[in-house]
């Protein structure tokens, strides 16, 4: 214990003699200018979501180098940085707190997977930081979670599911199965998808809980295959997704059965290849081909091409959207304060980064946006190397699919 | 719910081919243990390198059974290196001490092979032959699976005779049972366990080569693997090679009736199985008192 006293003690006599050393040598715009304005990102870099986690760092950095472009904001330039929270919820609260404290970042932006970004929550609400969550969750922006500081750039399971399940009530069939990953994102798509079948009107067969970055779904195939549903749902994200998908196909279910899922990542239909992803279905916040209608897609794909050479993926764009965000609300408040930035944001909800209009719903700081359904092209049918699904179906952003305001807990 | 046979059949089934793999790498295990007292701990991260050096064979020979050949020599050759130049080095001192080598080992492996391979993990399909469904009478069962079942069985069936067939195979067998007489016989021991572990680490790989067209291959996939094979040896008895191929057959259908019943219980119950055994049978269910002491 008396080490870790004496290293605290050293750290922060450091600490202030150097603040004081600044203070006093250098006049207060000095200072301003060289430090710049750091924006904290903590992803999976590693583990079954390491590639949609890699698609949201090239989405960051765009961002990062777009703004520095322009002059940085507010004359300081934007740093990103990023953590690896290896998908752990304690893993992601220290490498939060890390940023923030030793880092000195002034904004959190990222998280990946529901549970972890709730740990990243706990801690920049403690810290009193500005947090824009890029994934998906109900409870991010309903209470007692939330907080007027916490904004969240993703669609929610409420609004996927909803959306895409009755979608699918009405168009692939009425029986199904749903099996999804037992964690926060996972069950709680289950809870909104039974609901909507029910609904629709339509038969739950059965509804599978697998354990999160496991990669045999065999054992659990055989019922399934016996109850004959219509659609099988499926919620397996990251790279569960494509053993489930090889064993599904491997077990012939893909031609007794239509497979859906909430969501497709364009990361895992370019490993997986267009012959396992074909003909399924899912709903997406983003798609770069939404370059031939959308110019804030088309100049954000251009970016990406000639930076890295892929075209972004969804969950790029949304990190990308965040740190754009940060920069908007700290020119709009003329200050790099959390509440104040929050304030800003709210008073003037609406943008467009990526895809079209957006805005921030006011009561818990969600971001209502337009959403696509969309459909594996089977092989033959890609354009290029990243031309991999089609668009059935737009969505367009209405806070009617969303839970209520009162419903979140808001009064 | 369905329960009638035709239900629980095909879950029987899968059982039985998580349970192959499971035994190839609780053989291994075994094998290693009871011959030389190594707890090889880097066994998970050898079953990675076996899924990625089929990806690797694979892209240059275009030949999935060549592939499926080589992986596992590949694996056993670097077995070889590391009994030959990190484990021979630890005999004679505490087991522990060869498990942290082995433990940091496989902290090595699996960071190099996301150096090396990437962070995502790499996808492979089975050969084309192999690639669609058998109708079984009770359910379509993917033709994959059934070769593994039948590679599995060959592999022991070879392994047996070699134990009891052969020469090195009755100094395998007596090495294990008492080292000091065998090497009172003039027979060098140190070749006799250099040979063991890679044969131990080649069925690892094997087990990763098999196992890569259904799951693919990514860094973390032996973590999970070791500890369940882990459970499989303790169950069947440290040592005891007998008990290993039980234990695995064992377990994979401990895992697959579970799954059919209550799928979120399905990793614990392979716990709860291991410490009921354990507490009727401390040795596990073949194994020798006091091979731990």
């Amino acid at each position: 214990m008396a080490s870790i006293t004496r290293r605290k003690f050293l750290a922060a006599t450091g600490g202030t003699a150097g603040a004081i050393a600044t203070q006093g040598f250098f006049p207060a715009v000095l200072r301003a200018q060289a430090e710049p304005l750091r924006i904290g990102c903590p992803l999976p870099l590693t583990g079954p979501f390491a590639a949609l986690a890699a698609d949201m760092q090239r989405g960051a950095q765009l961002a990062q180098d777009e703004l520095n472009a322009k002059g940085g904001v507010m004359g300081r330039k934007v740093e990103v940085l990023f953590r690896d929270d290896e998908l752990k919820p304690a893993v992601g609260a220290q490498r939060t707190k890390e940023l923030i404290e030793n880092q000195k970042c002034q904004f959190i932006v990222g998280g990946l997977a529901a549970h972890v970004q709730m740990a990243i929550n706990e801690q920049t609400k403690k810290a009193k930081v500005l947090f824009i969550s890029t994934s998906q969750s109900d409870e991010i922006s309903a209470k007692p979670d939330t907080s007027p500081i916490t904004f969240h750039e993703a669609l929610n399971p409420t609004i996927t599911s909803r959306v895409m399940g009755t979608w699918v009530a009405q168009n692939l069939g009425k029986k199904w199965w749903i099996i999804y990953a037992d964690y926060a994102w996972g069950k709680q798509n289950n809870a909104v998808l039974q609901d909507t079948l029910q609904k629709n009107g339509g038969t739950l067969l059965g509804a599978t809980p697998y354990p999160l970055g496991s990669a045999e779904f065999s054992a659990h195939l055989p019922k399934i295959q016996a109850a004959k549903p219509d659609v099988l749902m499926s919620m397996t994200p990251g790279a569960d997704n494509i053993a489930f998908l090889k064993q599904v196909r491997s077990f012939g279910m893909d031609k007794t059965m239509k497979i859906a899922q909430p969501l497709l990542w364009i990361s895992y239909l370019k490993e997986g290849g267009p012959e396992l992803y074909s003909d399924i279905y899912g709903s997406i916040n983003w798609y770069w081909e939404l370059q031939d209608t959308i110019p804030s897609a088309k100049k954000f794909v251009e970016a990406s091409m000639k930076k890295f050479n892929i075209p972004p993926g969804d969950y790029g764009a949304y990190s990308y959207s965040g740190v754009l965000e940060v920069a908007r609300g700290v020119e709009l408040a003329k200050s790099t304060d959390s509440e104040a930035v929050a304030n800003a944001l709210r008073k003037s909800p609406v943008y467009d980064h990526f895809k079209g209009k957006q805005w921030w719903r006011a009561c818990d700081n969600k971001s209502m946006q337009d959403m696509w359904i969309v459909k594996g092209r089977g092989p033959g049918k890609t354009k290029g190397d990243w031309g991999l699904m089609d668009m059935v179906a737009k969505v367009t952003a209405d806070e009617k699919y969303d839970r209520t305001c009162a419903e979140k807990g808001f009064v | 719910m369905d329960f009638s046979l035709a239900a629980v059949l095909p879950q029987i089934f899968t059982g039985l081919v998580l349970g192959m793999l499971f035994v190839l790498l609780a053989i291994g295990l075994s094998l290693i243990f009871g011959l030389m007292t190594v707890v090889n701990f880097s066994h998970g991260a050898l079953y990675m390198l076996g899924a990625y050096f089929t990806v690797f064979f694979l892209g240059y020979t275009r030949n999935f059974w060549l592939a499926l050949l080589l992986a596992p020599l590949m694996v056993g050759t670097f077995g070889l290196l590391v009994e030959r130049f990190l484990i021979r080095r630890l005999y004679g001192r505490s087991p522990d001490d060869p498990l942290l080598l082995t433990f940091g080992l496989s902290l090595v492996l699996i960071e190099t092979a996301k150096l090396v391979w990437g962070k995502i993990g790499l996808t492979l399909d089975p050969p084309r032959e192999l690639g669609g469904a058998v109708n079984l009478g009770f359910m379509a069962f993917p033709a994959y699976r059934l070769f593994v079942i039948a590679v599995t069985v060959g592999v022991l069936l070879a392994l047996w005779a070699f134990l009891t067939r052969t020469n090195v195979g009755l100094i395998i067998r007596a090495g294990s049972r008492d080292p000091l007489m065998v090497r009172a016989l003039g027979i060098d021991l140190n070749r006799i366990w250099l040979l063991v572990f890679g044969i131990g680490c080649a069925l690892a790989g094997l087990a990763g080569a098999l196992a890569g067209p259904m799951r693919g291959a990514y860094a973390e996939m032996g973590v999970t693997m070791v500890i369940e094979s882990f459970v499989v040896v303790v169950v069947g008895g440290m040592g005891s090679l007998l008990g290993a191929v039980v234990a695995g057959i064992m377990m994979g259908q401990v895992v697959g009736i579970t799954t059919f019943f209550a799928p979120a219980l399905a990793e614990i119950m392979v716990f709860v199985v291991m410490a009921l055994v354990l507490l009727v049978r401390p040795s596990g269910i073949f194994g020798e008192a006091g091979l731990m002491e």
